[in-house]
């Protein structure tokens, strides 16, 4: 299958709606993205840190069992039964010596060999498997897996890159500042999207949109774009990180640049404000670092809440966002009150947040007819090169984006800006 | 024993919550809590494992009250209709003026083009109190079991 993609531009200020609402691009990136060199997040090593502690995910549509085994070591493989393609483990998290799949109880150790098969020689020497089958060539599908401070990747391909040349120093920086003390999950929170799920990664890219549609954000003054802040990237754009320094404007600043009517900032005040409290935990002042890892996930850190989110693509039309909350194994538990209150900023519920799902749904519906001509317009920030911005106005990561997924997908254009 | 007439008003208290939020009237939703409140949407996942984590938390009438003004004011989110169908009021005990009770609840949720669909079910763990005014609530925790969010999480459950 190829894909005939035309490119108005090299430098992806201008995309094709069509990318988002075709089949055949969809089973592609399943192949090209997905399974291909690539490091997906998986989950935390908190959520599984004994012996014989799982985790089932996704990656793409690919559903994978995490494990770890007797000797601590972490191992990921395809959950899917090699005898008649069952899922294995039907749990989301748990502890177990053996992974047995219910449907003809074949049995796999905690790193993937099929150790068991019922009635393998029969029973009175009727039945059963011929004498050539071998159990060692019916594991379960392995991925390679790296983890970095905390967090566990997978990949499916041999071609992919070590873990850390893969996030690139901008990343690893960013993940060693949030991960940077043993951890506590606090818990977690779903939703389903109904949307493409590549416009949620442009989304997270989208500097430009924060404190447009997120209202709560500039009237507050928790992210504005007359903020000290910009966006980074890795130096292959894949991934990027958008930050911002709280109190680095003032009041007057924001309404000089959006004007009275776009800041209710003097009408609204909050009755409880601990809502809005910063207390600094890292070196730098840094109120808001939220980087986007290049296929599926998200770290972030809005004040004291500390995040990460996965993205599981669900076809064409719709995506899952899991969102792991966590704190500091040292936290006392007033801190812990102090994040608990601050997530009602994000998630499906999120103060900050709630607006996204809404954004990426009616983008969703009414991209899905256009022509194949017809594009979105990506340009804030300017056109041509893709690189750092040291200000908010911008959406060049979105570029970023595309680049290095029409390179992993095989259809760049002709001088193609990377 | 709970009195008839203690039963009757923890009934009419649900029914004004239920048709207060299919109404839009969150204000006076609001006036059915007492000051000293917590309202919190809690995922049944998180619930089972223990782990503190909600949809939404208001750990009093000031944090309900600063949600409300936000949803009016500074938030974007889905044009939709909202029903609430609650169960029979389940009084679980009764400790000085405040009352354990518990509900089950189903919400369905339109749109503006007159599509919808179930939206979310899950219980109420409830305490109540008689205040000088009627009974209010003191706490409402809403469990929800299809904890994977349909869309978006905006006006309360
Ligand atoms: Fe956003």
């Amino acid at each position: 299958m190829s894909l005939n993609v035309e490119w108005q531009r090299s430098d992806y200020s201008r995309v094709p709606y069509w990318l988002y609402h075709s089949a055949d691009v969809y089973a592609r990136e399943q192949e090209m993205i997905f399974r291909g060199p690539t490091w997906s997040y998986l989950c935390l090593e908190a959520e599984m840190p004994e012996p014989g502690d799982f985790r089932t995910t996704w990656v793409g549509d690919t559903p994978v069992l995490v494990s770890r085994d007797r000797d601590g070591t972490v191992h990921a493989m395809v959950n899917r039964c090699a005898h008649r393609g069952a899922a294995v483990c039907r749990h989301v998290r748990g502890n177990t010596k053996v992974h047995t799949c219910i449907y003809h109880r074949w049995s796999y150790d905690l790193t993937g060999n099929l150790i068991g098969v019922p009635f393998q020689r029969g029973i009175g020497g009727q039945g059963g498997m011929d004498e050539d089958f071998d159990k060692a060539e019916h594991g379960l599908r392995r991925l390679r897996v790296a983890c970095y401070k905390g967090i566990i990747f997978g990949t499916f391909s041999d071609a992919t890159e070590p873990l850390e040349d893969y996030l690139g120093p901008m990343m690893c920086a960013h993940i060693s500042r949030l991960m940077c003390k043993p951890l506590r999950v606090l818990g977690y929170q779903r939703q389903r999207i109904h949307g493409n799920w590549k416009l949620y990664l442009e989304n997270l890219r989208d500097t430009y949109h924060a404190s447009l549609l997120h209202e709560f954000l500039v009237t507050f003054g928790l992210d504005r774009a007359t903020q000290k802040g910009g966006v980074k990237m890795d130096v292959r754009h894949r991934h990027n990180l958008t930050y911002a320094h709280a109190g680095s404007d003032s009041d007057g600043d924001a309404k000089a640049a959006y004007g009275d009517h776009q800041l209710n900032s003097d009408k609204l005040t909050l009755r409880d404000p601990r809502l809005l409290e910063f207390r600094q935990e890292y070196e730098d002042d840094r109120n808001l670092a939220i980087s986007t890892m290049f296929p599926n996930a998200s770290f972030q850190q809005l004040n004291n809440s500390l995040a990460t989110r996965q993205i599981q693509s669900k076809g064409i039309d719709a995506f899952d966002l899991i969102w792991t909350y966590f704190g500091y194994a040292d936290d006392d538990e007033d801190m812990t009150d102090h994040r608990l209150r601050q997530l009602n900023l994000f998630g499906p519920g999120g103060l900050v947040s709630m607006e996204d799902a809404e954004a990426i749904e009616i983008a969703h519906r009414a991209s899905r007819s256009e022509d194949a001509s017809a594009t979105t317009v990506i340009e804030v920030g300017g056109k041509g090169e893709i690189s750092d911005r040291a200000y908010r106005v911008n959406d060049v990561p979105i570029r970023g984006f595309w680049s290095y997924y029409a390179e992993l997908m095989g259809i760049e254009p002709e001088g193609a800006v990377r | 024993m709970i009195a008839v007439e203690a039963r009757l008003a923890i009934d009419d208290l649900f029914a004004d919550y239920g048709a207060h939020l299919d109404a839009d009237r969150l204000e006076d939703w609001l006036e059915l809590f007492v000051e000293d409140c917590v309202y919190q949407i809690v995922p049944r996942e998180n619930a089972e494992l223990g782990l503190p984590v909600t949809l939404m938390l208001c750990e009093n009438k000031d944090m309900l009250r600063d949600r409300i003004v936000s949803l009016r004011q500074a938030n974007e989110y889905s044009i939709h209709t909202d029903k609430h169908l609650i169960s029979k009021v389940r009084i679980k005990g009764k400790a000085g003026d405040s009352y354990a009770v518990e509900a089950n609840y189903a919400m369905y949720q339109a749109d503006n083009e007159g599509n919808g669909s179930l939206y979310s079910f899950g219980t109420y763990v409830d305490e109540v109190v008689f205040t000088d005014d009627g009974p209010k609530f003191r706490a409402k925790t809403v469990i929800v079991d299809n904890w994977s969010i349909p869309h978006m999480l905006s006006t309360p459950i």
